[in-house]
């Protein structure tokens, strides 16, 4: 697939998107299906999804324990065991997928080869990606956590925290958040790096720039509603909280721009169970890196182990009995 | 299903924190805050919608003009003229803050800096409205 | 082809740019097989020997490979069953978020910049055919979700590029979800197999180990010329005949190395070294004929195939009743032992838990499966000062040490063979730290990518190693390069003569037999290779 198709196909689905939910709440003025059904539904098939999903791998068995090994291993007494990189017991393996899912561990050992003259090879560290990963998935995660306000009644304190520190610089009115910054530079990073590196862009797929391109509208649509068209937000707690407490009511009079918003998201809802955002719960799943590489130590069981034809030691000897007496080695049978 | 009890765990605290808005509230329904509306009064400076959505753009634009131009008149869109003060036009009308300004700002989380100044009428200093 | 076919080494990957790809979309760029660069087919002999379908002769360069009429079915159905049974196939298929962070990090992308030997496209390969007829998005939307279908060209396209993957799990140190190629590859060939598209240099060696015990195919009379020619040359350099004990029922220990080591050098220099140190420790142990391969080409075929090669292990201890197993320098073999041998042909349970009868050490991490590295054996014995070592007389060898694929990124053997280097050797020097422990780099002959029709191929996936292996001849003056695995010891040889003349390889235990002071040796004047030690002047009378 041509990388330019991948990029405008992508662009173009989420552009149809923003028109549908544009015009939905216009002209159409749907709001009720816009602020109300499709989010419920959005709700539905994000949670079945995932679980359903969950489900699917994990009635998958893991028939070997087939551990990355990145340290070394435990063996003898005398021999530092690096019980991190290459975890021999539980809380090796707590502790690795801790950094992974945390720190992305793996992600930070990254190196970026080139190829000199006369065939000489050199490595540099290569921390960008690690970089913007985290800082991009970092602030997502704030930004989640801040919309608990709308979300609740009365505020965990823990929210307001985070408000606070993310707006401490109060720079503009409403004060800018700097999540929503990073944010939106990390993700554009992401989508730069997959048409500027020419390696990634020849293997990037429609679906990557669309998972990239929906979050980017989602986050730009709700600076655009923060600082430019803003809404009113007592009604928008009002409708989330009337969602969350199963009394839907839709108040009259927030802006089309919040629909908008609220639909990008729910699209995104929709999308992550069927698609590679699954990264998330997989990386839990992943054998190289949950297992313990205790596996001389612990026996691993495969449920299906079946039985296999081998070559037995008697057809064996019976082949060659004759010549193996001729040589001088003992027999079974004589 | 293998290693079911991890991954029931597993999706347990992946339903329980993303469910967090709907147990948390216990399915109660939140009665979104009153504002107290001066009785004497029916129009602001601006809109209602307006006022709701941009009032702090506004009163930064007026600070901005009483501080640093000194000027304090301000003619709204309709032609009426006021004069540009916190205390003096806005709680005028809107006479505890408590009633009107931190009733929303608090259901929202929004703390906005007037008051690390401003003395509210009726109110000893209290700093930040939370 | 022949070494000498090749263009010069600097010549060789000139025309790679990592940054430079085709204009054609990688869908559509149907695969180009081009000499030096893939592997024959297997011999209908060798698939019969080891009951697998279609036996036939076909040739890669034909249009027509003679595949059986329902082959997509076969294959589908062989998808589908895999799936459902291997959890880490199924994930690697639904969480790849193409990053790209596995590009660079593959041999064979590094020294041929063919961009479907990023691991990530090698993935995608399969991937495509995955969502495309297993996933509700690619049923829906095919092209536009990435999928494509199953046809002629794609099957060959997996054919040529899963036998460019050595299986060598370096991109999976890197991936952010670990995902695996190795298990990809392996799952790929399984597939593959179905329809009876296999490699020789994969299928004979399974078909002779199958029958005979051991790779070559070499029967149990042979073998025992074989391992007698070699006792006959160690009685040459020490005056000591060395104890060669075979098929010895009761001995307490069983010991198993790949056939490479005593097949040709310089891994038969290992194998000397073996029967030197464990003459000297006066161990009571055992070779076999019927179990005398560690190697198991059953990876490189599938999971069934590795668990019918591998039962001859168990089987042969059970037999002589030996009490544990001991197993030799080998890369491939080891990810068997340590990843697979237990869940597939044990429960153990006749064996006892590994002590070493020299030091009284319990190998506990070895204490389900019953089996201990040599490096693991032989690292203990030095460190409770059981050998008598002089390592000045390895002064003439200045060494680095190649971690292989297996041992590092499989079982996490790090520490072990540096320490007997340590002690044997006075010269040892690491290579560039990008090159090494986990982050190793392939001999790009692993997997049964060894063989000489691919030999253009093997030179530029050597190139990260050779690479790092001319830093260290050119700035420490190196000139071995050791390593424990009999794969390595073969392949590597030919890539240091290609691209590091002057650096010999070879493997720890002739280095520790070099330094072994035995018990009434006479004085040695040549190493284990029968080469003079300088500065050793052969004495007069004796001569």
């Amino acid at each position: 697939m041509n990388a330019w198709y991948s990029v405008f196909a992508a662009l173009f689905i989420v552009l149809f998107l923003t028109l549908v939910s544009l015009i939905g709440v216009g002209p159409v003025g749907a709001k009720g299906i816009f602020g109300i059904y499709i989010p419920y539904l959005a709700a539905v098939v994000f949670f079945v999804g995932i679980v359903v999903r969950i489900i699917q791998w994990a009635k998958v068995p893991v028939p070997f324990n087939i551990c990355t090994t990145g340290g070394q291993g435990k063996s003898l007494p005398w021999i530092k065991n690096d019980n991190l990189d290459c975890p021999h017991n539980t809380w090796g393996v707590i502790g690795r997928m801790f950094l992974e899912v945390f720190l992305f561990r793996s992600l930070f050992r990254n190196t970026k080869a080139q190829l000199g003259q006369g065939a000489k090879l050199t490595f540099a560290s290569a921390k960008w990606l690690w970089l913007f990963g985290i800082l991009f998935h970092y602030s997502f995660l704030t930004i989640v956590l801040r919309h608990l306000r709308f979300f609740t009644e009365p505020m965990p304190s823990f929210v307001q925290w985070i408000s606070y520190f993310d707006g401490f610089f109060e720079l503009l009115l409403p004060t800018v958040f700097l999540t929503d910054i990073v944010f939106l530079l990390a993700a554009g990073y992401l989508f730069l790096r997959r048409v500027v590196i020419p390696q990634i862009r020849y293997l990037s797929l429609p679906s990557d720039y669309f998972a990239l391109f929906l979050i980017l509208a989602i986050g730009i649509s709700g600076v655009l509603m923060r600082q430019v068209w803003k809404v009113d937000l007592l009604q928008v707690k009002e409708l989330a909280l009337g969602l969350a407490s199963f009394r839907p009511a839709i108040p009259q009079g927030i802006g089309d721009i919040f629909y908008i918003h609220l639909f990008l998201v729910c699209c995104l809802a929709v999308y992550f169970p069927f698609s590679k955002l699954m990264h998330a719960p997989g990386v839990f799943f992943s054998p190289t890196r949950n297992l313990a590489n205790n596996n001389r130590m612990v026996r691993h069981i495969n449920p299906w182990n079946y039985p296999v034809k081998v070559h037995t030691y008697e057809e064996y000897e019976d082949e060659y009995r004759e010549k193996m007496k001729a040589v001088g080695l003992p027999v079974d049978k004589e | 299903m293998y290693n079911s009890g991890k991954v029931i765990i597993g999706i347990i605290i992946f339903l329980a924190v993303f469910a967090l808005p709907i147990w948390y509230n216990r399915g109660a329904a939140v009665v979104p805050p009153k504002l107290e509306l001066p009785k004497d009064e029916k129009q602001c400076v601006e809109a209602t919608a307006y006022m709701k959505a941009s009032h702090m753009e506004m009163l930064d634009t007026w600070r901005n003009s009483v501080v640093r131009d000194g000027a304090r008149v301000y003619v709204s869109t309709t032609g009426k003229t006021y004069n540009m003060s916190l205390q003096n036009t806005c709680l005028a009308c809107h006479k505890t803050k408590e009633k009107f300004c931190d009733r929303c700002h608090n259901y929202l989380d929004v703390a906005p800096d007037c008051w690390d100044c401003h003395i509210a009428p009726e109110v000893k200093l209290t700093g930040r409205t939370k | 082809m022949e070494l000498h076919e090749l263009p010069k080494p600097e010549d060789l990957v000139k025309d790679v740019k990592y940054r430079k790809l085709p204009e054609k979309p990688w869908m559509q760029e149907p695969v180009d097989f081009k000499p030096g660069t893939y592997n024959y087919p297997a011999l209908a002999k060798n698939l019969k020997k080891v009951h697998m379908p279609n036996p036939r002769e076909w040739h890669v360069d034909q249009q027509d490979w003679h595949l059986p009429d329902d082959w997509q079915e076969i294959i589908l159905k062989g998808f589908k069953d895999r799936l459902e049974k291997y959890r880490s196939f199924r994930l690697f298929m639904d969480i790849c978020v193409r990053c790209g962070a596995c590009a660079d990090k593959c041999h064979f992308f590094l020294g041929g910049g063919d961009p479907k030997n990023m691991p990530v496209l090698r993935a995608e390969l399969i991937r495509s055919v995955y969502r495309n007829d297993f996933t509700t998005v690619g049923r829906l939307l095919g092209n536009l979700a990435g999928g494509r279908k199953l046809t002629l060209p794609v099957l060959k396209e997996w054919f040529y590029y899963f036998f460019q993957c050595s299986e060598c799990r370096r991109c999976s140190v890197f991936c952010p979800y670990g995902i695996d190629t190795a298990e990809v590859t392996m799952i790929g060939r399984e597939l593959l197999n179905l329809v009876g598209l296999n490699i020789n240099w994969v299928m004979e060696p399974v078909a002779n180990c199958f029958m005979t015990g051991n790779h070559l195919g070499i029967p149990p009379h042979g073998l025992v010329e074989n391992w007698e020619f070699m006792q006959d040359d160690i009685e040459e350099i020490t005056g000591i005949k060395v104890n060669l004990p075979i098929n010895k029922k009761g001995a307490e220990i069983l010991f198993v190395v790949p056939s490479g080591d005593y097949f040709a050098d310089p891994g038969s220099y290992t194998f000397m070294g073996y029967l030197a140190v464990l003459h000297e420790i006066g161990l009571d142990y055992t070779w076999s004929t019927y179990a005398s391969e560690g190697g198991n080409f059953g990876l490189f075929t599938s999971h069934e195939m590795i668990k019918r090669l591998n039962a001859k292990i168990y089987a042969e201890a059970k037999r002589l009743k030996v009490k544990w197993i001991l197993g030799g320098e080998c890369g491939h073999m080891w990810r068997v032992i340590h990843q697979y041998m237990d869940t597939m042909n044990g429960p153990a349970d006749f064996l006892e838990e590994p002590v070493s009868p020299i030091t009284g050490t319990k190998f506990e991490n070895a204490k389900g499966t019953k089996m201990v590295h040599i490096a693991e054996f032989t690292s203990d014995l030095i460190r409770h000062g059981k050998l008598n070592l002089d390592p000045s007389r390895n002064d003439h060898i200045r060494v680095t040490y190649h971690d292989s694929c297996n041992p590092a990124r499989a079982v996490g053997l790090f520490e072990e063979p540096r320490d007997i280097i340590r002690t044997v050797c006075k010269n040892f020097y690491e290579m560039p730290e990008d090159s090494i422990r986990e982050k190793t780099y392939c001999c790009a002959g692993g997997a049964g990518l060894g063989n000489d029709e691919n030999m253009e191929m093997r030179m530029r996936g050597g190139l990260p190693r050779a690479n790092a292996v001319r830093y260290v001849r050119d700035q420490r003056g190196v000139n071995r390069l050791l390593c424990m695995c009999a794969i390595d010891r073969a392949t590597l040889s030919t890539m240091m003569e290609y691209w590091a003349p002057d650096v010999s390889v070879g493997g720890i235990h002739e280095l520790v037999a070099n330094a072994l002071i035995m018990k009434g040796e006479k004085k040695r004047t040549v190493d284990f290779r029968g080469e003079p030690i300088p500065g050793v002047e052969p004495d007069e009378e004796e001569e």
